[in-house]
């Protein structure tokens, strides 16, 4: 492990400036390290600031203190390099879904451009829906549409704010498993906010899980198992309760007794609330 | 299950047309019960825009009109459109200046035709001029909120894929903007429609306003009087219904219908 990290995260903290001269206290602290083409998912309580952290990543927003480091390079702002996929979709409701997809490769000659925007098309499995507008598209189908904008733009840093929050159940598990195949095909580094733990287990390399406001990074649980994964197997479903547990509870949902702390108590069930 | 097929198609059309024919009646007999010697017949106002065509001067006060509310109009979006996306992009732009248009704004056109009768004459500029009045602040006060409402996740996109400056209003604020534009668009137009009548009774000498004062002048022909409000009502109405065909392209289609 001598080469120099993807992304790192280097003593950040964050304050956003509150009435009367009183700071909200979000982050504190945070020391991460993301390799070359890892998977890794932040899972936290509603409001514990990990969308933050990842605006934060993108270039959107600056931290108070500390800084994230792309490439060895600190970021300041956003970069095609590092493609920010968001919670509410950004798919321009303007633009059919061929032009959505080659929104970010306007510098390139149409037959290439074509070339490109048809392979992720193709790869998200939305061939014959190229001319389609976005209202025309379910929740599932207009989120493939945002990944395939990003993926067509060919960034190694993916930065995904619950993408599948406004998804139904059973949509939500599909495209899950959709973006396993996709991420196995494409390897980019990618750093995934999420509140659901299944989803944080299905889909990464390491889970990060982070406490309640003003939060740090709790413990970072790794996630040795091959894809694609099985929910029910027993491996994951250790690491799940292995989760819980780190957020102070198990797995019906109930404090334990590691979480007798008030503090810590409240915390897990407002991510038992989250969840 | 044919026949109610059939009913739904024919009653947007029965409906409206029953109510047109029921208020034409109604407005006959009771020029005829009153007895009436000035008001006109829906008949009368008939043979009275009749009359008008034959001579010549329909057709030729309907293109003056329309002809002054385009060019005010015309104008007023090349001015407001581009206005209104700069000031709802730069807030301190925006903050200079709004107050002095919301001052701007409440002031009625018809209040600024004494001005523009000394500035332009007796000419179709002093119309042209308060059509433009009259339409410049619903498309830019419209055009400043459109802008100022785009999803923020849009811009931070754009800005993610390295588009900025001229390109970012080409790309994504335009069209972002372009649904909630087009509804003030259609309002303004309603309004130029409704300036043009006002500011043809003063400053000009064609045209439907003028028609309606003309008539009532010289010898007191109030079917011809009605005969050119008939004809605003008319022409407006197509009018807006040529802005709402432009609301069905599938550039603005997403903004506006849910």
């Amino acid at each position: 492990m001598s080469k120099q990290p993807k992304i790192a995260v280097r003593g950040l903290w964050m304050t956003f400036p509150g009435k009367e001269g009183q700071g909200l206290d979000v982050l504190e602290e945070i020391e991460l390290e993301v390799r070359d083409g890892e998977f890794v998912c932040i899972v936290g309580p509603s409001g514990c600031g990990k969308s933050t952290l990842l605006n934060i990543a993108g270039g959107f927003l600056q931290a108070s203190r500390g800084e994230i480091l792309v490439d060895g390079k600190p970021v300041h702002e956003p970069d095609p390099k590092r493609i920010f996929i968001f919670q509410e979709n950004a798919v321009f409701p303007w633009l059919t879904v061929e032009d959505n997809i080659g929104f970010g490769l306007m510098g390139r000659d149409a037959a290439e451009r074509r070339r490109i925007v048809e392979h992720y098309i193709e790869l998200v499995g939305l061939t014959g829906f190229g001319n389609s507008f976005p209202r025309q598209l379910s929740g599932g189908m207009k989120q493939r549409v945002e990944i395939a904008r990003a993926l067509a733009a060919e960034p190694d840093v993916l930065f995904m704010d619950e993408p599948f929050g406004a998804l139904d159940y059973l949509t939500r598990l599909r495209t899950r498993t959709e973006l396993t195949r996709i991420w196995q095909q494409e390897r980019k580094t990618v750093l995934f906010v999420t509140h659901d733990v299944d989803e944080a287990v299905q889909l990464a390399d390491r889970v990060v899980v982070m406490g309640k406001r003003p939060s740090r990074i709790r413990a970072i649980v790794p996630v040795p198992v091959p894809r694609p994964r099985d929910l029910d197997d027993i491996a994951c479903r250790r690491l799940r309760d292995e989760i819980f547990r780190v957020m102070g509870l198990d797995h019906f949902g109930q404090r334990t007794e590691e979480a007798a702390e008030p503090e810590l108590a409240q915390e897990a069930e407002d991510a038992a609330a989250a969840l | 299950m044919k026949a109610d097929a059939l009913r739904s198609r024919l009653e947007p059309v029965l409906l409206p047309l029953g109510v047109a024919v029921a208020f034409i009646a109604i407005w006959h007999f009771a020029v005829r019960w009153t007895g009436s010697d000035i008001f006109p017949t829906p008949g009368q106002v008939l043979t009275g825009t009749a009359e008008l065509a034959r001579q010549g001067v329909l057709f030729r006060y309907i293109v003056a009109s329309l002809f002054r509310v385009s060019t005010g109009y015309v104008l007023a979006v090349l001015v407001g459109v581009p206005l209104g996306l700069l000031l709802g992009w730069f807030g301190r732009a925006f903050h200079a200046l709004n107050p002095m248009i919301q001052v701007l704004r409440p002031i009625s056109p018809i209040a600024w035709i004494p001005l523009a009768i000394l500035w332009f004459g007796v000419s179709d500029m002093a119309p042209v001029f308060l059509i433009f009045l009259a339409s410049l602040f619903p498309i830019t006060t419209s055009a400043i909120a459109a802008v100022q409402n785009i999803q923020l996740a849009y811009i931070r996109a754009a800005r993610n894929f390295g588009v900025r400056g001229y390109k970012l209003f080409e790309k994504v604020i335009f069209p972002a903007a372009l649904p909630q534009i087009l509804t003030g668009l259609r309002l303004a137009l309603g309004v130029a429609w409704l300036v043009v009548v006002a500011a043809e009774m003063i400053a000009v000498n064609s045209g439907l306003g003028y028609l309606i004062i003309d008539a009532r002048n010289a010898g007191k022909r109030y079917d011809l009087v009605v005969a050119g409000m008939v004809l605003i009502g008319l022409i407006g109405l197509g009018l807006d219904w040529l802005v709402r065909r432009l609301e069905t392209l599938d550039e603005v289609r997403w903004g506006l219908r849910r």
